[in-house]
C-alpha cells in the first residue's frame, strides 16, 4: 500500500507572523519556513505504517511555489521514498488544494492519505475533508491513534466531549492531531541521502483544476491589542480588587 | 435568503455554541436548523429565531460522510450554511464544501455582509477580512464572538427526514466521555487553567479544584500540561484546542505560549499567576501575580 502525504511550507511556528504594511496578508519574505507542523505529524504517522510492514512507499506531495521543494526534501531526509511537487506561484485555498491533491491522488493510487488537521498559517481545517469529499473516501479527522487491519483503519478522534473511535474501509483519508505522535528528527546522513531521492515537478496548470480561489482576502490587520495590568503582592488584595476593581467575582 | 445551521443537542439541550452559531445566521435572513441524532428536537423547536428544525434521528453519530451527503442534497434551497466551530461541525462542513465544490470559511469572528467575514489566521495573530463568491456560503461560526440566542420563545415546526443511503465506508465504534460535574469551557463564566508549572496530574487537581468549586469555574489547560499527561485533551485551551472568553480566566503555572494565548485573550479579565516574572502571561494579563503556585493557589482557594 502506497501512503501518500501531503505538506505545505508554512511560516516557521516559532516566528511571531508579521502583518504586512499594506495590510495584504502576513510577511514571508526573509521569514524562516518550515514544514506545517501537523504535517510532519502525518508524515511519521505514515513512515511508522511502513516500519510495521503495513505500507511500501510513502510519498510527500506539496503544492506550492519552487521553493517548496525544501519541504519536499525535509519529508524524504524524515524517511519519505519520493516526492511531487505540484508547481504554482499562485496564492491557492483549500478548495483548490483539494483538487490539485484529487489528481495527484487518480494518479498515485495511494491506499491512504495521512496529512495534518490543518496549516498554521491559514488555520483554514478543511483541506483533508474536501479531498475526502471528492474522492468519495471515509475520513477519520484530529486523529490521535490509527490503527490498520484487515483492510480497515480505526482511528481514534479527539473530539469536544472526549475521544471518538471510527471504523474506515480503505482507502481513506486521516487528519493528523498533535497527539498522535512524535515525528523524527532528521539525521545528517538522512539529510544528505535524501538529496539523491526522485521530486518529481508537475506543473498545477497541467491538471485541468481552474486555480481561482472563491475566497478573497480583502484586508490583513493586527488583532486589538491587549494592555499589560498591575502586579498584586498578595492573594487577599488578589481577590479584593476582583470583588470591587474587576466585578467579576 | 435563508440559512440552515447545523446545530448540536447535548443530553436533549442545545449547546450554547450552536445557538451563538444561529444569531450570527439570524443575519443573512431566515433561519432553519439541522439536528442530527435522537434527542433534542424539542428543545431546538422551543429556540427563538427558527423557521423549521429538520431533525434527523437516525445520524445519532453524526458522522460527517452521511451528514455531508444530506447537507448536499438539501444546500440548494439556502445562502449560508453554518455551524459552531465544533469538532462535529469542523468534520462535517468542509467535507460538505467538498461536495458543493466551495471554499468553506472557517472560525468567523465577525460578519460585515452576506459575503464578507473576518476571521482569525496564523493562531489569532492577525485577522483577515475575506469575501466569498460561493453561491452557498459555509462556515463555522466561533461562539465567543457572538452572544447566544435564548433558549426558549419560539416554536418552531419540526420536520423529520430520512438518513440518505449509506455506502458503509465509515463506522462509529464508540466515544469515551469525560465525566465532569464542572460546566463546559466554553460556556463557563469563570475558567481556571492550568499549566506545566502545576509539576503532575494529582497537583492540577488537588491545586485547582477547590478554586473551581469555590467560583463555579471549569477547568482548562495548557498545551503542554495536555502532552504531559495532566489533563485529557479535551480540557487543552489555545490554537487548536478550545477557544474561550470567560468573564474571568485564571491562568496558573504556564507561560503563556502564543497558541495558549490565541485561545484566551477575548477573556474579559484575566489573572496570571506565575513564578517567572518574565512569563509573557503577565503581558495580556489585567492581575498578575508573581510567586510560588503551591502557596498561592491554596491561600487563593481559602481567600475567596
Amino acid at each position: 500500500m502506497k501512503v501518500l502525504v501531503p505538506v505545505k511550507r508554512v511560516v516557521d511556528y516559532n516566528i511571531k507572523p508579521r502583518v504586512a504594511a499594506d495590510g495584504s496578508g502576513v510577511e514571508t519574505q526573509g521569514v524562516k519556513m518550515s514544514m506545517n507542523p501537523f504535517d510532519e505529524i502525518a508524515l511519521e504517522e505514515a513512515l511508522r505504517l511502513r516500519e510495521k510492514g503495513q505500507a511500501d512507499e510513502v510519498i510527500a506531495v506539496s503544492i506550492g511555489p519552487q521553493v517548496a521543494q525544501d519541504v519536499l526534501r525535509t519529508a524524504m531526509a524524515m524517511g519519505a521514498d519520493r516526492a511531487i511537487l505540484v508547481q504554482t506561484e499562485a496564492e491557492i485555498e483549500p478548495r483548490v488544494v483539494s483538487s490539485l491533491l484529487k489528481a495527484v491522488v487518480e494518479k498515485e493510487q495511494p491506499g491512504l492519505i495521512s496529512m495534518g488537521k490543518q496549516a498554521i498559517d491559514d488555520d483554514m481545517n478543511a483541506t483533508g475533508q474536501m479531498l475526502a469529499a471528492r474522492l468519495g473516501w471515509p475520513q477519520g479527522t484530529f486523529a490521535s491513534k490509527v490503527e490498520i487491519t484487515d483492510g480497515k483503519v480505526s482511528v481514534a478522534r479527539e473530539v469536544d466531549g472526549g475521544t471518538e473511535t471510527v471504523a474506515l474501509t480503505l482507502p481513506a483519508v486521516i487528519t493528523a492531531d498533535l497527539r498522535l505522535n512524535e515525528p523524527r528528527y532528521a539525521s545528517l546522513p538522512n539529510i544528505m541521502k535524501a538529496r539523491k531521492k526522485p521530486l518529481e515537478t508537475i506543473a498545477a496548470d497541467s491538471l485541468g483544476v481552474d486555480l481561482t480561489p472563491h475566497l478573497k482576502i480583502i484586508s490583513v490587520a493586527e488583532p486589538p491589542e491587549r494592555k499589560a495590568g498591575v502586579i498584586v503582592e498578595t492573594v487577599e488584595e488578589l481577590v479584593e480588587k476582583l470583588k470591587t476593581e474587576a466585578k467579576v467575582i | 435568503m435563508t440559512a440552515l445551521v447545523l446545530i448540536e443537542a447535548e443530553n436533549g439541550v442545545i449547546r450554547q455554541a450552536s445557538r451563538s452559531a444561529i444569531a450570527a445566521a439570524s443575519r443573512f435572513g431566515d433561519v432553519d436548523a439541522l439536528l442530527l441524532g435522537e434527542t433534542g428536537a424539542e428543545a431546538a423547536s422551543k429556540l427563538p429565531g427558527i423557521r423549521k428544525v429538520l431533525h434527523v434521528p437516525a445520524l445519532k453519530h453524526a458522522l460527517a460522510e452521511p451528514a455531508a451527503a444530506l447537507l448536499a442534497g438539501l444546500a440548494s434551497s439556502y445562502s449560508h450554511i453554518l455551524s459552531a466551530t465544533s469538532s462535529t461541525g469542523k468534520n462535517i462542513l468542509p467535507r460538505l464544501a467538498g461536495l458543493l465544490d466551495a471554499q468553506p470559511i472557517s472560525d468567523v469572528v465577525a460578519i460585515q455582509d452576506d459575503a464578507t467575514f473576518v476571521r482569525p489566521i496564523y493562531a489569532g495573530n492577525a485577522l483577515a477580512t475575506v469575501q466569498s463568491s460561493d453561491s452557498v456560503k459555509i462556515m463555522t461560526i466561533r461562539s465567543s464572538s457572538f452572544d447566544p440566542v435564548n433558549e426558549d420563545g419560539g416554536s418552531a415546526s419540526i420536520e423529520v427526514l430520512d438518513a440518505p443511503a449509506d455506502d458503509g465506508k465509515s463506522n462509529f465504534v464508540k466515544l469515551e466521555q469525560s465525566q465532569s460535574d464542572r460546566p463546559e469551557l466554553e460556556v463557563a463564566r469563570v475558567v481556571i487553567s492550568g499549566g506545566k508549572g502545576l509539576k503532575d496530574a494529582s497537583n492540577f487537581h488537588t491545586l485547582l479544584e477547590p478554586i473551581a468549586d469555590k467560583l463555579g469555574a471549569a477547568i482548562g489547560a495548557s498545551r503542554a500540561a495536555v502532552d504531559s499527561g495532566f489533563a485529557p485533551n479535551e480540557m487543552q485551551v489555545g490554537q487548536t484546542g478550545k477557544v474561550v472568553a470567560p468573564e474571568l480566566y485564571i491562568a496558573t503555572g504556564l507561560s503563556g505560549a502564543i497558541q495558549h494565548l490565541a485561545g484566551m485573550k477575548d477573556s474579559r479579565v484575566i489573572v496570571a499567576i506565575n513564578i517567572d516574572p518574565e512569563a509573557p502571561i503577565f503581558k495580556v494579563a489585567d492581575y498578575g501575580m508573581v510567586g510560588d503556585l503551591f502557596e498561592l493557589l491554596p491561600a487563593l482557594a481559602k481567600a475567596l
